[in-house]
């Protein structure tokens, strides 16, 4: 079943055409990966399924973006909500000056649950979910920035989680970490698959063979190849892809 | 989840936030409309006093009399009728009789030389006595007149441009003082000092900044006026020169945080070009750093004169605050600011002088106004920002 | 030859500079030397008496604090959102340089001016009379620019990776800038609200005709109630008190205590940089 649809998406910052007739159908409880050399648009185009595009002024779309079967960008979407069911982990860790406690209840917090039990509850949840509740279950009440940099990353996976998304976005979530937190981070996305559909940017292809099912390459704003990772590895069907995976260009 | 009353404050805390943004302009706004306000009412006034006329004989051939010559007469500086009147013009040539108040009106017997200051309403029960035109109170009485004797009877003097030109006189004399001082402490902030040096000068400046302009009166009064007085042999410390000192140190923070500020923001770039060409640190500085952050500077002192201009109580304490035209430094001379902390109590709200007042006001607004306009236009230019 | 010109120019440089520090520590050592001898328990908790030539200047203490405290009601709230405003509000680059202009141009405008259009405003239009509310709204409006700047500056030092992460949760703008980017730009804000604090306490052009009494040995019951204020009676002390020689001493104490309070505030505010930066560097 497909959980994200894109029919004939272009989207512009100011003059500059960014993505280019994109059409593009995204499994359930999949994990997708976009490669390609910078500037090709995977991340503007990963930024879509959850609005943060919006805060930049100056951009423009055309083409529709549908979730479980909506339309992200009609009328009245409260992009709030749309928020909470497409979480976002990003390239550099970013906890909040606050606990690691509330670090993760922050997302609950600000959608309006009261509950303390329950916050409690789903801080360890989500802590263990991103394979980090053994590490810091003891110092839950210190400051989020006496972390180590793979610890930070695993608490922003861990509060993208508390509000249950369906959808988890991550933009190069290890491109600021060492190796040891890199293999780490991967080793909770094969593991998370089961319960989300996981979009990720990446730009090591290794990371894209190793932990995706499928593969989309993009060069210049187009969508070049979308096929399952171990055929766009071993046997892409373009010249460009082949050229890029190969280290050609890029 | 989120229910209609969340939504509801979130909108309403936004709605603030946003009103709150244009409150600045509300105020500069409203800060003009006020000054303005009370202020302009003073063009248009009659020369003499409310509610009192200036009356002379229907056989005397005078016709209007301006408001400088009235206060002459009045003053006994001018004594004869045929020095108020222009050549060919028929006048009576003898003494001047003035009156200053009803009472001496009656008393008088010869009438018809008389020139007399009476309330309106009395005008008419003396015999044979006509009212004298003495006009308006004018922009050019205003801006070029000067002589400011805002309590004198018959006719006050309006004239701001003794304390115009004392408030110049005594900024930009207290801008070349510090000049030299801020700029050596700019240079030193921004390209000699070490850790140490700078964390001593540094808040030695800020603090410079944080004390109450009240104390560098109260320094001024007590220590600098003194000193001037000793020094140059002078019957009175209160001059322009003790004023010009005091408003120096006041003014030294602003052009030096300005001013180092605008010498960091030089490339490293162009600072190791110049050293690997084999210029010596200090030609680095003069060569390449101070021209570089030449508009930088620039802005530092204007802002340092917009200061100085604006500083009221210690230069009120310190210059004398005499309303004349400033020849030295040695002499007191009195600014806007001063003119009006010293004088506004006791002008009558409404009245003429009060109005004038709120003129003055008006201009110290829009001198400062444009100042900071020219700052703005400058520091964008260079990209330079200024506090 | 070069050398020597560079010694004798930074020599210049370096005496000229230190000339500053000598300045400031004379004002200080001045004020301080002749003032502790004033300084009592007395002076510092009773009314003055004999003309203001003895007794103390507890009315006047109290007249500052009220009249700090009311600005700061007024101003901070404001001045926060105004801040918030530019900086996380207003996209258009245009409307941010027009209102940051307007924000410069109010803080550019002389002391003195604040005093009439506060006089003109809340004394007589809306008929406050002479007043800690006239004078607190007076001084609110004359520290706004720098509590804005300030708060304007610290948000502009929150990294912008925080906002989009607490977006990327679902919370709402405004949930974002409570929850996350103001309690990060707190320490900043804190350390210029004191120093504004500072600038009240000091300035007296604004509450010449707003506020200050020249002589009122009594606590204020009211916001209506005129008061005393020690910047004013620094000023009435030393230039027309009823006997200037004999108020002289009453005149250092009151300097004193104006300069204390300033060194304070700038002192605290200096040392919560310092610590608020050693927090973030560790972490």
């Amino acid at each position: 079943m497909n959980i994200i649809e894109t029919k004939d998406l272009d989207f512009y910052y100011g003059d500059f055409h960014a993505l280019k007739g994109i059409n593009m159908d995204i499994e359930k409880q999949t994990v997708t990966a976009f490669i390609g050399p910078s500037g090709c648009g995977k991340s503007t185009y990963l930024r879509l399924f959850n609005r943060m595009n919006d805060l930049i002024p100056g951009t423009r779309m055309t083409g529709n973006i549908l979730i479980e079967g909506e339309d992200i960008y009609a009328k009245g979407v409260e992009v709030d909500r749309l928020r909470k069911k497409v979480g976002m982990v990003f390239q550099k860790p970013n906890p909040f000056g606050k606990t690691i406690f509330d670090n993760v209840a922050y997302g609950l917090r600000v959608n309006g649950i009261k509950d303390k039990k329950y916050i409690a509850d789903k801080v360890e949840s989500s802590l263990k979910a991103a394979a980090l509740w053994e590490e810091v279950k003891d110092k839950l009440k210190k400051s989020a920035f006496e972390l180590s940099g793979g610890q930070q990353q695993r608490l922003c996976i861990a509060r993208a989680l508390a509000i249950e998304p369906e959808i988890l976005l991550m933009d190069e979530p290890a491109s600021a970490l060492d190796p040891i937190s890199t293999a780490k981070i991967e080793e909770l996305i094969f593991e998370l698959k089961d319960r989300y559909t996981i979009v990720i940017v990446t730009h090591n292809m290794q990371q894209a063979a190793r932990v995706s099912d499928k593969t989309a390459f993009f060069y210049l704003g187009e969508l070049i190849e979308y096929d399952d990772t171990g055929k766009i590895f071993t046997n892409p069907m373009k010249v460009e892809t082949q050229n890029y995976i190969t280290g050609r260009f890029g | 989840m989120k229910s209609g009353i969340v939504k509801f404050r979130q909108s309403f805390v936004e709605g603030m936030i946003k009103i709150s943004g244009s409150l600045s302009s509300i105020i500069i706004l409203l800060i003009v409309a006020f000054l303005f306000g009370e202020g302009l009412g003073l063009f248009g006034k009659s020369v003499v006093e409310e509610g009192y006329v200036v009356i002379v004989s229907k056989d005397n051939p005078i016709k209007a009399i301006s408001s400088n010559d009235l206060k002459n007469v009045f003053d006994h500086n001018i004594t004869n009728w045929t020095q108020l009147s222009e050549k060919g013009e028929k006048s009576l040539n003898t003494d001047i009789v003035v009156a200053y108040n009803i009472d001496q009106a009656f008393e008088v017997e010869n009438t018809k030389d008389m020139i007399a200051f009476v309330p309106r309403e009395y005008a008419a029960e003396i015999d044979n006595m006509r009212i004298l035109d003495c006009g308006n109170i004018s922009l050019e009485d205003f801006f070029l007149g000067k002589e400011w004797f805002p309590t004198a009877q018959p006719a006050p003097q309006f004239g701001v441009l003794p304390i115009i030109l004392g408030t110049l006189w005594v900024s930009f004399a207290a801008i070349i003082i510090a000049l030299p001082f801020a700029l050596a402490a700019a240079v030193y902030l921004a390209e000699l000092s070490d850790k140490k040096t700078y964390a001593m000068l540094k808040p030695a400046v800020e603090l410079l900044s944080g004390i109450p302009s009240v104390v560098y009166g109260f320094f001024g009064l007590i220590v600098i006026v003194p000193i001037v007085q000793k020094t140059f042999g002078l019957d009175v410390g209160e001059t322009a020169l003790s004023g010009a000192v005091v408003l120096a140190i006041m003014a030294l923070p602003t052009i030096i945080t300005i001013a180092e500020d605008a010498m960091r923001s030089t490339p490293r770039m162009m600072r190791e070009a110049s050293l690997a060409l084999g210029a010596s640190k200090w030609q680095t500085i003069y060569k390449v750093v101070i021209p570089h952050s030449a508009s930088g500077i620039t802005a530092a002192v204007v802002l340092g004169i917009g200061r100085a201009i604006g500083e009221t109580m210690a230069v009120l304490m310190v210059t004398g605050n005499a309303a004349v035209m400033p020849h030295t430094l040695l002499e007191p001379i009195r600014t806007i600011p001063a003119s009006i902390a010293a004088e506004l109590g006791e002008a009558p709200t409404g009245g003429a002088h009060y109005q004038a007042l709120f003129i003055l006001a008006c201009i110290l607004f829009l001198i400062t106004l444009c100042i900071n306009l020219i700052v703005d236009r400058i520091s964008s230019k260079s990209k330079i920002k200024s506090r | 030859m070069k050398k020597l010109q560079q010694n004798i120019a930074f020599w210049i440089i370096r005496i000229m500079s230190f000339s500053i520090i000598a300045v400031l520590l004379w004002i200080i050592f001045f004020i301080v030397a002749k003032g502790i001898p004033a300084i009592s328990w007395d002076f510092l908790t009773k009314m003055p008496e004999e003309g203001m030539t003895e007794g103390g200047i507890f009315p006047a203490i109290v007249g500052t604090l009220c009249l700090c405290l009311g600005s700061m009601i007024f101003a901070f709230p404001i001045g926060i959102m105004s801040g918030i405003y530019i900086n996380e509000y207003a996209g258009n680059a245009r409307i941010i340089r027009f209102v940051r202009m307007m924000t410069n141009n109010l803080g550019a405008i002389p002391s003195i001016v604040f005093g009439l259009f506060g006089m003109s405003l809340f004394v007589n239009t809306m008929g406050f009379g002479d007043s800690i509310i006239a004078g607190s709204l007076t001084l609110g409006i004359l520290v706004l620019p720098v509590v804005i700047r300030t708060t304007e500056e610290a948000l502009k030092q929150i990294d912008d990776s925080y906002r989009i992460g607490s977006l990327a949760l679902g919370a709402s703008k405004l949930q974002t800038i409570s929850k996350v980017v103001l309690p990060m730009a707190m320490p900043n804000i804190i350390t210029g609200l004191i120093l504004s604090i500072g600038r009240v306490s000091g300035e007296t052009a604004p509450i010449l005709f707003t506020v200050a009494a020249y002589f009122l040995p009594q606590l204020p019951d009211s916001i209506f109630d005129q008061v005393m204020a020690l910047p004013y009676h620094l000023y009435v002390l030393s230039t027309s008190g009823t006997d200037l020689e004999a108020s002289r001493t009453m005149a250092f104490g009151t300097a004193l205590v104006l300069v204390l309070m300033v060194l304070i505030l700038n002192l605290s505010a200096n040392a919560l940089r310092r610590y608020f930066s050693r927090k973030t560097k560790t972490n």
